[in-house]
């Protein structure tokens, strides 16, 4: 592989680490951190419990306890530290998955858009100008975090971007469709949520009992589509 | 064999030590909010420290045993009574077919574990037992502990019981939960906090907010600030990490913390100081206690060893009473 970005690491307690190649939505950026991801997770070391992959970043959970028993004379944290360095240094060039691409109906009428609206007014722009703009270019899934199979995608056209909520709801329907910054995303399942929200999406993102339960992947293109009220509950009503 | 759900409590559910391998899906660990109080009533019993349990809140469901067993109760004081006489925590018991189990007043803590000798039984989601309730896997049908719900134990037990029978022995939890300040490790941001605000994180009160859960703790405090406030790209973030939101108050994510997010991160707590917050209540006050790595990772090792030796000291004693197990 080609020489690593800039990073740096740093503790998230005292049992996680994370990698951080900086707070940057990048293409190539991601795909190291996910060519680190299934590196890692073919190297399976004992004691680590989950690798969560992000934008930028990495982390790796891991039991002190057991990890402590051959860290030798450095401390827990230091001997992940080295181990992170190590994975990084080995990473070889690795075929990563192929990109699929995904066409997602939204529906961004008001009832189901509580913020498109306020945000609307504040950009001074219509409504059907905020739509066409959030379904003019197709995003990337970055990574999959925060609730069971939510999709974080990116990045939003300059004109749409928008900070968080100052306060998170503390319930968000699910498939609310929510941009926070330059991000896009889905909530799977209803939730507290920060984000604000402009639409919502009629299709079910994540089934438990598949052996991929999640409808999104990392790498994946997703490509928004409007649709009217009315094809939204009928969609719901009757998936196909 | 089982136990029936008489009546239900506010939020019981079946907890195994959490579902880790899941959380690049956005699936969170879930375990026992407090594994030591987990681990404990199962070591009691002379289970595996992560047997499934069930946690209850207060008010705490009344349960009818179908059969007997051994059990233990560990973490929250609800003045449990087993029909009509007061139980100890931290104390096993021989309870016979029919007796029933309630749980009177919330004296102290916030979560109780009962363990049976073998373990709840419980649906398996993705590797572990414990509840999921966005999913709807895990622990008992997915979801909270309902009134005529029937858990069945993992394991037959084999012994008759004819009168409740408290085990001579109690195990000393006080040393498994560190006392006064919640212990913190700084976070990637903390750093940024202007100095007022890095003053009032380890001089101020933060209390618990009611609109406080499994996922996390909204705390209310003087209002905390960074230097210049600073929106963050989504990463990982796990159990006790405490993040800053954009109104100047924090939040303190729990056992069904998000995978991921993107508030500025000003600590985490030390493992060891996470069981004592996972007992306390909304309207409960932390004070935070900024301690650095290598002292967290050594009171966390301290914390292991002193479990281990309580399951050592435990299954000697319960082999002088329960033989062939």
């Amino acid at each position: 592989m080609e020489k690593p970005f800039p990073y740096r690491i740093y503790p998230i307690g005292d049992q996680a680490i994370t990698l951080d190649f900086g707070n940057l939505i990048k293409d190539e950026i991601n795909a190291q951190v996910m060519a680190l991801f299934y590196w890692l997770k073919e190297e399976n070391l004992h004691g680590i419990k989950d690798i969560i992959p992000a934008y930028s970043t990495i982390s790796l959970v891991y039991d002190a306890a057991l990890i402590k028993k051959w860290a030798g004379n450095v401390s827990v944290y230091q001997y992940m530290e080295q181990y992170l360095t190590n994975a990084l240094q080995q990473l070889d060039l690795l075929a990563l998955p192929s990109t699929r691409e995904l066409r997602i109906p939204v529906c961004y009428h008001q009832s189901l858009a509580p913020d498109l609206v306020e945000l609307c007014e504040v950009k001074k722009m219509e409504l059907d100008e905020f739509v066409a703009i959030h379904t003019a270019i197709p995003y990337r899934v970055y990574m999959i975090g925060f609730l069971p199979g939510f999709a974080y995608m990116g990045s939003l056209d300059e004109r749409i971007v928008a900070p968080r909520k100052q306060t998170p709801r503390t319930l968000v329907a699910a498939g609310s469709v929510g941009i926070a910054g330059v991000q896009t995303g889905i909530y799977p399942f209803a939730s507290p949520g920060g984000w604000q929200l402009i639409g919502q999406t009629p299709m079910t993102l994540f089934r438990a009992n598949d052996d991929q339960p999640s409808l999104f992947q990392p790498g994946d293109q997703v490509q928004f589509e409007a649709i009217s009220i009315n094809q939204f509950y009928q969609l719901k009503n009757n998936p196909s | 064999m089982g136990v029936r759900v008489i009546k239900s409590g506010m939020a019981d559910s079946l907890r195994d030590a959490g579902r880790f391998g899941f959380q690049h899906l956005g699936i969170p660990p879930g375990g026992a909010m407090d594994c030591v109080a987990m681990q404990v009533a199962n070591i009691l019993v002379g289970n595996p420290t992560g047997a499934v349990v069930m946690e209850m809140h207060y008010p705490a469901p009344q349960l009818e045993f179908n059969s007997p067993t051994l059990i233990a109760l560990s973490g929250a004081d609800f003045q449990a009574t087993l029909d009509g006489v007061e139980i100890a925590l931290n104390q096993p018991m021989l309870v016979p077919t029919g007796s029933v189990i309630k749980f009177n007043k919330p004296v102290a803590g916030a979560r109780c574990y009962l363990s049976v000798k073998g373990g709840f039984e419980a649906d398996e989601w993705l590797g572990s037992k414990t509840t999921n309730n966005f999913a709807v896997r895990g622990g008992y049908q997915g979801r909270n502990l309902q009134k005529g719900d029937w858990i069945a134990f993992a394991k037959p037990f084999s012994y008759e019981v004819e009168e409740p029978a408290v085990m001579p022995w109690t195990a000393n939890v006080r040393e498994l939960y560190p006392q006064g300040a919640c212990y913190l490790i700084t976070g990637a941001e903390h750093e940024l906090l202007d100095d007022a605000s890095k003053q009032r994180l380890i001089h101020e009160p933060f209390q618990i907010a009611t609109n406080s859960n499994r996922m996390g703790y909204r705390l209310q405090s003087a209002p905390v600030h960074l230097d210049e406030y600073k929106e963050c790209l989504s990463s990982g973030v796990g159990f006790g990490t405490l993040q800053l939101l954009q109104d100047a108050q924090t939040i303190l994510l729990m056992a069904d913390h998000q995978t991921t997010a993107g508030y500025p991160r000003l600590g985490h707590v030390a493992s060891v100081s996470l069981p004592s917050l996972a007992q306390l209540n909304a309207g409960d006050s932390i004070r935070f206690q900024l301690i650095d790595l290598n002292t967290a990772e050594s009171l966390y090792a301290a914390q292991e060893k002193h479990l281990r030796q309580l399951k050592n000291a435990c299954n000697f004693r319960l082999q002088e009473y329960l033989s062939n197990d």
